[in-house]
């Protein structure tokens, strides 16, 4: 299957390009942004808080088992609807520190848009933390999984 | 770039992920490996292939014993990639992208109702 989201991470560099396309009209792609009921469903995550506004801001938190397991934050610097979103994130409890998003929605045509996302990490050091975290957090999954079974056998 | 893939491949089988958590403290013989899964010999013996194939184990011979050891090296390498990240954010786009589809369908579905 072709690969529709796209990652920019240049060595030596402190930012991170995403990008993607979407079969949706740039307005249905700002909506998932701009709205917590969207935000919440694609994102999984609960939004305490979100004023999409020019100096807005945000609080996402995600439980599980009643444990909040994903607690991230941020100010909204800018927003032009329908086309761009900056803002800073940061997630608690996490050494990636905070960065700054540039967030670019664009319409190709009716159908059919792109988002592109700049991330702005503190350093180059933060970056790699980012980019480790998926990985680390598959090996948990793992790390978890063989307990059950050392569990299981016992 | 065919063979990277091989390597998320080997990484994203919860089992083959637990066999390499088992190899990152100690080197295993097949039999050892596979006396921590309920899943049949054969099948441990064709994740250890798969693990050995993509270089994230290394098998050496200890007398009469085969043994699997963890390469640190691969991992690191794999560690360094930006593709989980990358994996992460084509899944939750995928997901914006039903959620939002769902959404304008049953907005235009109300629409030709009216």
């Amino acid at each position: 299957m072709e690969q529709k989201t796209k990652i920019k991470a240049l060595e030596g560099k402190q930012d991170v390009v995403i990008t993607r396309e979407f079969n949706l009209p740039v307005e249905l792609l700002y909506k998932a942004y701009s709205e917590a009921q969207f935000i919440e469903q694609w994102m999984g995550t609960k939004v305490l808080k979100l004023e999409n506004k020019t100096h807005g801001s945000y609080e996402f938190e995600t439980s599980y088992n009643g444990n909040v397991v994903f607690k991230a934050h941020g100010t909204i610097h800018e927003v032009i609807e329908n086309q761009r979103i900056v803002r800073t994130f940061e997630m608690e409890n996490m050494t990636i520190g905070v960065q700054l998003e540039l967030l670019t929605f664009e319409a190709i045509s009716d159908e059919k848009s792109m988002l592109s996302i700049r991330i702005i990490y503190q350093s180059e050091k933060h970056r790699a933390e980012q980019m480790k975290l998926p990985f680390a957090y598959g090996l948990n999954m793992a790390h978890d999984a063989l307990e059950t079974l050392k569990f299981n056998n016992a | 770039m065919n063979l990277r893939r091989d390597v998320f491949q080997a990484i994203a089988d919860p089992t083959r992920r637990a066999i390499l958590l088992l190899l990152t403290t100690q080197s295993m013989t097949a039999g050892a490996i596979a006396a921590n899964f309920n899943t049949a010999r054969p099948t441990v013996s064709k994740h250890l292939q798969i693990l050995t194939e993509c270089d994230l184990i290394k098998q050496e011979q200890l007398g009469r014993e085969n043994y699997y050891h963890f390469n640190p090296e691969k991992m690191k390498e794999v560690a360094d990639f930006v593709e989980p990240f990358r994996k992460m954010w084509e899944e939750k786009f995928n997901t914006l992208e039903s959620v939002m589809q769902a959404h304008n369908n049953a907005k235009n579905g109300t629409k030709n109702k009216d």
